[in-house]
């Protein structure tokens, strides 16, 4: 009388992660096939806080447009905007002032250092654990209590100008900014201990989505997707932009290629903007924030240019089409978390939907930042 | 006949009253735990301590509407979390707060309280299975796996207590234990199977109790961010406020019951302060263990399904099984 | 280095004009950019231009038919390159959409190449290039979104940041919101 059970392939169902959900910070949604708890195939679905930039791009003059990019990457804009105006400042030949550039530097790494703090708490806040996400908040908040103090703005700045800056750094700033750095290690060496040395937590990241490096560089992978899977690719060292070239510091580069090896790049990252921060203290030369005749309209030359610089989420780059006109002609943003999602849908198929969901915790996603 | 009756209405009452009084003031602690793991004050704004917090809680969750989702199996929606806190109630029945205090005693009181802790996952099987909601199916296919997982390995440990005490009587099992620390289960020195790995039976019967209550880190059936609430993404109202009083009643009586099953019930830790009633010592004991399961779930992230499975078949089964026989010997040799 | 020899590969596309493109030499005429607007005497020949780096932020800049496409991705494959992200400009006055695939690579040997094909803006076709690079499947899908162009052979080419059931392509000059 005992049949066998017949295994229908078509028992499947279909998982909605988001838009709204805990584990996609944002309104991003992954339609995901599921058998059981495993995923069969995922789509990634984009586009609900799309905001056309580009287009305002096009419609707005290039002071105008400045404060659209830290509207993309609310928690590391500051590394947006350098990209944008170091495009500007290329295309129409502005110089800038070297102690501009310096202060430029630390602002972009103490944002680096906000944004892998809080993208530290969110991620370990996705495996489920509360904690460390109010640390790294409160050391966070420091850094955010210092830019505001100089940029006016916590979260969304518009500190940079073409040419310089619009503020100076103040001798308080830089007592506060030295007073954090050995406060900020301190708290590292307290993250070392309570989570990357937690033994559940280890688990669930080793060997969590190996991504290989041929899939990073089939997807444009940046930042620490790509530097957890063995690749040495940082656009400060590569191509050497600003004062970088000036600093003395390390790309954290790990060859597991799961999970725990992008989180502790990013970890590592924290210890190495801390660097650059120092030094630039140290050699921060005296001068004008703002160059002595800078344009007041800016009409860069016709052509076609491209700058990428290295945000707190990988390789930023900004293709500027200018006709020479006060507008731009196009202006198109490569945001690099918009590649580094794409992978998601290929690397976590046949993943369980927990390490799926580890997973996209690991990439760091800013969602406005993906749909600009 | 009339007075067992009412004693027994008596008990019920007080059981739930208590079960209700804890639930609603562990959440309370909870988040006056959690503020203080968090360097954030937690809720301290209604009346002093924020002590207010809780009835004000449950009187905004009975206010709610409960809404019932379109294509829910309406009688099993309504029921489980009645059916949740069931078990929950009437295991406090048979708890001996004290020599004196005690509802009912029964010579199968351990039994007792595990056919009714087993009852338990049913709860959630059939919340997640009426929400017709997917995250909720697979919360309770996971909160099934894991129950029966984690039983294997209480229930190991139970024995293992069981053999050494002989019997199941709960009051018995505590009176053996007196009158020191060094009678305890978890040190059996003195006992009669002087068995050196009961701190591990401790450790994992204490492991089990978290896994079967559904807290951090075995909260896979809640698993906020893969599930969002699990098997009760889809109950607002007096039936998410039943769940939740009912995961903190299953605490108190898991903690109630490792502390009578391994750290000697009312019994104090040294003789001499036995002047102290024994109620002190038996509430200091179990609110000891809830302070350390709210400092686990504050501190630890949370494990993988496979991982939480692997744990239970691969090491916990089997050193139970293992200690377990090493009782059996033990007694046969001494 | 690396440059070279992508170059060489890149060159080995264009046969016959490949003389006339070695005569606009790259830096003479970006530092003409700054005086007026390059004038360069009717559209680009199609070629391989090496461009200052420094002044654009690029180095190699090739020029390609639509038919040449997937050759020219094919040989920025093989030399190991990574994708960066693909875009479109359209050039209303000449009539045309201008598609734009940048690439780069992850060691230290610095190249950026970008390669550029041009399609009449009335029937806007190209080749889908993610049979090779599949990271290209979402640029290929923005682009189409924001211009229209019909990538063929995409397997799933529906609109990704705009609504479901858009029918306008905001970033075409002659959009109205």
């Amino acid at each position: 009388m005992s049949k066998p059970i017949e295994l229908r392939p078509d028992e499947t169902f279909v998982v909605n992660v988001g838009p709204q959900h805990p584990a996609t910070h944002g309104v991003l949604r992954v339609k995901m096939r599921m058998d059981g708890e495993y995923i069969v195939e995922a789509e990634t679905v984009i586009g609900y806080i799309h905001r056309m930039h580009e287009k305002m791009g096009e419609l707005k003059t290039y002071p105008q447009f400045l404060m659209n990019l830290s509207r993309m990457d609310y928690l590391g804009a500051m590394g947006y905007c350098h990209g944008h105006v170091l495009c500007v400042e290329k295309a129409a030949g502005i110089e800038v002032p070297e102690r501009a550039e310096y202060i430029r530097v630390i602002m972009v790494e103490l944002n680096r250092i906000a944004s892998h703090l809080f993208w530290f708490g969110a991620f370990v806040m996705d495996l489920g654990g509360f904690s460390p996400l109010m640390y790294a908040l409160q050391d966070r908040e420091y850094i955010l209590d210092m830019m505001e103090s100089v940029t006016g703005s916590r979260l969304t700045y518009c500190y940079f100008r073409f040419g310089g800056l619009y503020n100076d750094i103040d001798d308080e700033f830089i007592a506060a900014a030295r007073r954090f750095i050995p406060r900020m290690r301190k708290s590292m060496a307290k993250y070392e201990k309570l989570v990357t040395g937690n033994v559940i937590f280890r688990k669930r990241l080793e060997g969590n989505a190996f991504l290989s490096k041929e899939v990073c560089r089939k997807y444009g992978a940046s930042s620490a997707v790509a530097r957890g899977s063995g690749i040495n690719f940082d656009v400060r060292k590569n191509e050497p932009y600003s004062v970088y070239p000036e600093f003395n510091f390390d790309i954290p580069v790990f060859h597991e290629c799961d999970s725990l090896a992008r989180y502790n790049v990013r970890m590592a990252e924290i210890e190495q903007s801390l660097r650059i921060v120092e030094q630039a203290l140290d050699k921060l030369p005296d001068g004008p924030i703002m160059p002595a005749k800078a344009p007041k309209i800016i009409k860069p030359n016709a052509g076609d240019y491209y700058q990428a610089v290295e945000t707190a989420r990988g390789s930023f780059g900004v293709r500027l089409v200018s006709d020479g006109g006060k507008t731009p002609y196009r202006l198109k943003l490569r945001s690099p978390t918009y590649s580094n999602m794409h992978l998601f849908d290929e690397t976590c198929t046949g993943m369980m939907i927990m390490d799926a969901l580890a997973f996209m915790g690991s990439l760091d996603l800013v969602i406005p930042e993906i749909d600009r | 006949m009339s007075l067992t009756l009412l004693n027994v209405i008596f008990a019920v009452v007080v059981a739930i009253a208590f079960a209700a009084l804890n639930a609603a003031y562990l959440v309370w602690a909870e988040r006056r735990g959690a503020g203080r793991i968090q360097r954030r004050p937690g809720p301290n704004i209604n009346g002093p301590f924020g002590l207010f917090q809780p009835p004000l809680d449950g009187l905004k969750l009975m206010a709610k509407q409960l809404t019932i989702p379109g294509g829910a199996d309406k009688i099993l929606f309504v029921a489980a979390p009645v059916l949740s806190m069931f078990p929950a109630i009437m295991s406090f029945v048979t708890i001996p707060f004290s020599e004196m205090i005690v509802a009912h005693n029964m010579n199968v009181g351990l039994l007792m309280i595990f056919a009714f802790a087993s009852s338990g996952s049913m709860a959630l099987l059939f919340a997640g299975w009426s929400s017709r909601n997917k995250y909720a199916m697979m919360s309770a296919v996971r909160s099934v796996s894991q129950a029966v997982a984690y039983e294997i390995p209480m229930l190991i440990t139970a024995i293992t207590i069981v053999l050494m005490t002989g019997t199941m009587d709960l009051m018995e099992i505590v009176r053996q234990q007196g009158p020191s620390i060094l009678h305890w289960n978890i040190f059996p020195l003195l006992t009669n199977s002087h068995n050196l790995l009961m701190p591990f039976s401790f450790l994992i019967f204490f492991t089990c109790t978290l896994a079967e209550t559904n807290r951090a880190p075995f909260d896979l059936g809640e698993a906020e961010s893969e599930l969002v609430a699990g098997f009760h993404i889809e109950y607002g109202s007096m039936g998410f406020g039943l769940f939740f009083m009912a995961e903190y009643a299953n605490i108190v009586i898991g903690s109630c019951l490792t502390t009578i099953l391994f750290l000697g019930g009312w019994h104090p830790p040294l003789p001499f302060l036995g002047f102290i009633p024994g109620v002190v010592w038996f509430l200091l004991k179990i609110y000891i263990l809830i302070a350390t399961f709210i400092w686990i779930r504050w501190t630890f992230p949370r494990t993988t399904i496979y991982g939480l499975l692997n744990l239970s078949w691969k090491i916990l089964i089997p050193i139970s099984l293992f200690n377990l026989l090493l009782t059996a010997g033990l007694l046969k040799v001494f | 280095m690396i440059a070279e020899t992508t170059k060489k590969a890149l060159q080995a596309l264009f046969p016959e004009p490949a003389a006339a493109v070695e005569e606009i030499p790259a830096s003479p005429e970006t530092e003409e950019a700054d005086k007026a607007p390059k004038k360069e005497a009717g559209p680009r020949p199609n070629g391989v231009i090496e461009r200052d780096y420094a002044v654009h932020g690029y180095h190699l800049d090739a020029q390609v038919a639509v038919d040449q496409l997937i050759d020219a991705v094919n040989i920025v494959d093989q030399n190991e390159f990574f994708i960066e992200t693909i875009t479109g400009v359209d050039w209303i006055k000449e009539g045309e959409f201008e598609v734009i695939y940048d690439f780069s690579r992850y060691d230290f040997e610095v190249c950026r190449v970008v390669i550029r094909t041009r399609v009449p803006r009335d029937n806007p076709q190209v080749p889908t290039i993610t049979g090779i690079y599949a990271g290209a499947n979402w640029h290929e899908r923005e682009t189409h979104d924001f211009f229209g162009i019909k990538f063929e052979g995409h397997p799933h080419l529906i609109p990704l940041l705009l609504p479901e059931d858009a029918d306008f392509h905001p970033l075409r000059k002659d959009f109205k919101p």
